[in-house]
């Protein structure tokens, strides 16, 4: 089965029912900003997507790009199954990896070996593969005997060997990443950033947040830019990067 | 890398938008199923978290072994005094009241908190909700295994064995961990929603606690007034795996009112878990 996704009329409202909503809503309608209203019920609802549609097929590498609080990340969310929309709807076919947290499921208590663990369960994977898993990451992460010694013990050096390994070692058909993946490629040795074009070339469909110009250009073929919750252009990498920019300097 | 690792990504919920979008019946009954085969993930992650709490500890999580058998010895000294009881009837009761009710009180408190406590992995990756759910039950569960050492212990030394009684608490305790499964996802979810309900839920567990026959037996009731008890569901529901390790049978009227109190939760907790599901994200 190829890896497939198709986004039609996606829209998702944010309720804020904590932090006492009724003040804060006070406090927001007066510094009026388009994008918080409230619904029937009167709660208040943040626009977190407008009407999201696009969809993408085997080979497709798609940017998102646009200011903060654009939607990127709840639209990568949306598409990892975090939050399912209300209105519109989403088909995502093939397996799907999502590097949204470094610290996924990163417990500093736990052991390396208890942490590779726990991800191969997450993903679903029988014994085998998990002790696979083990090799892989230790093999990458260099961890040597720390593996049986609590992560918080670690090194920061260490931890960040570990979360990357750990990150890269399932690669799936769908591969959605937040900016913070390749944001520090200078902090990354070359035999990390090897691993992850390995995994991004791998993956059949990569959709990628970033706010840096070269990552976009150099990962993805077509860009879509967020505006305030709403597609505000898609088509071509360069030319969409183009006109981003030039606003973006205006 | 090897090739294996590849294709072993966990497969989302594929759609077909050719077909009818699916129904909250039936995407409720697809997360159970997905939290049924991630077994052992439920497994592991409620081991951990009893591991980990008594981590570096000496006795470990036999911790809650000792500090139950303390409990027990000084509650039921003091008690067996104020009641004018016989020790040797009254510690066994005792400690396998206070070792259930230890189940309940901590699973109830637990599921309150629930997908609050575990909001970070709620919004990094997708998991069914009832994976949560059950990860609260098999850590009570866990914690329960080590507390019925104090339970084992007391009815040695007084040697009042429950004997083949004692197999009725079995199906029993499989109610237990049924409704065990829809409170934690009810509590999870309504707490979640609403974070007034937490500190209310405390408050009534404690006041339970004194209501209930957990401390004083059920027969210093006036007999009179006994019908009463299986109206309190805490009472029927602890008192149908109690009597039988007591080497008692329950009466008809506490598995009746266990049954319908259990009907009553299990249909409340999925039409609402039908209803909010998809919402549980956006309230943590």
């Amino acid at each position: 089965m190829s890896a497939e996704i198709d986004v039609r009329g996606v829209s998702l409202d944010f309720p804020l029912y904590h932090g006492n909503a009724r003040s804060l809503k006070r406090t927001v309608f007066s510094k009026v900003s388009s994008r918080i209203a409230s619904d029937v019920r009167h709660r208040v609802v943040v626009e977190a997507l407008r009407d999201v549609s696009f969809s993408l097929s085997s080979g497709d590498r798609l940017g998102l790009v646009g200011t903060n609080g654009a939607g990127k990340t709840t639209l990568l969310r949306t598409l990892a199954g975090i939050y399912e929309p209300l209105i519109g709807s989403l088909r995502v076919n093939g397996s799907l990896n999502a590097l949204l947290d470094p610290q996924l499921g990163m417990n500093p208590d736990m052991t390396g070996r208890e942490n590779i663990m726990l991800r191969g369960l997450y993903n679903g994977l029988d014994r085998a593969a998990i002790r696979r898993l083990e090799e892989d990451v230790c093999d990458f992460a260099e961890l040597d005997d720390f593996i049986e010694l609590p992560v918080r013990i670690y090194s920061s050096g260490m931890v960040v060997r570990l979360g990357f390994a750990l990150a890269t070692a399932i690669r799936p058909q769908v591969l959605l990443m937040d900016e913070w993946f390749m944001a520090g490629d200078a902090t990354f040795m070359e035999k990390a950033r090897a691993r992850l074009e390995d995994m991004v070339r791998g993956a059949e469909i990569l959709v990628l947040s970033s706010h840096q110009e070269h990552v976009i250009l150099e990962w993805c073929t077509r860009v879509i830019w967020m505006d305030q919750g709403r597609v505000r252009a898609d088509g071509p990498a360069a030319e969409i990067m183009d006109v981003y920019l030039g606003r973006a300097a205006a | 890398m090897s090739a294996a690792l590849q294709t072993a990504a966990r497969q989302p919920a594929a759609r077909d938008l050719t077909q009818p979008p699916p129904t909250p019946w039936g995407e409720a009954w697809s997360d159970l199923r997905e939290a049924t085969s991630l077994w052992r993930l439920c497994w592991t992650l409620g081991w951990l978290d009893i591991k980990l709490r008594y981590r570096g500890s000496l006795l470990g999580p036999f911790w809650l072994t000792l500090s139950t058998a303390i409990m027990v010895a000084a509650m039921g000294g003091i008690y067996a005094g104020l009641f004018h009881m016989n020790l040797a009837e009254y510690l066994p009761f005792l400690s396998l009241s206070l070792v259930l009710w230890g189940f309940l009180g901590s699973l109830v408190s637990d599921a309150s908190v629930g997908y609050t406590a575990a909001e970070g992995m709620i919004r990094s990756v997708r998991m069914p909700f009832t994976l949560y759910a059950a990860r609260i039950v098999l850590r009570n569960v866990w914690v329960l295994l080590h507390n019925l050492v104090v339970v084992v212990v007391v009815l040695a030394v007084f040697k009042s064995w429950p004997g083949f009684t004692g197999l009725l608490a079995l199906p029993g305790f499989a109610l237990w961990l049924i409704d065990s499964l829809a409170l934690s996802v009810l509590l999870g979810a309504l707490c979640a929603r609403f974070r007034d309900i937490p500190p209310i839920v405390g408050s009534l567990l404690q006041m339970m606690f004194f209501v209930t026959p957990v401390i004083w037996k059920p027969d210093l009731i006036h007999a009179d007034m006994r019908w009463l008890l299986p109206l309190n569901p805490f009472y029927s529901i602890l008192e149908m795996v109690r009597a039988p390790m007591l080497g008692q049978v329950p009466g008809a009227s506490t598995y009746l009112s266990a049954g319908l109190y259990s009907i009553a939760l299990c249909a409340a907790t999925w039409l609402l878990f039908c209803r909010v599901r998809g919402r549980i994200a956006f309230w943590v």
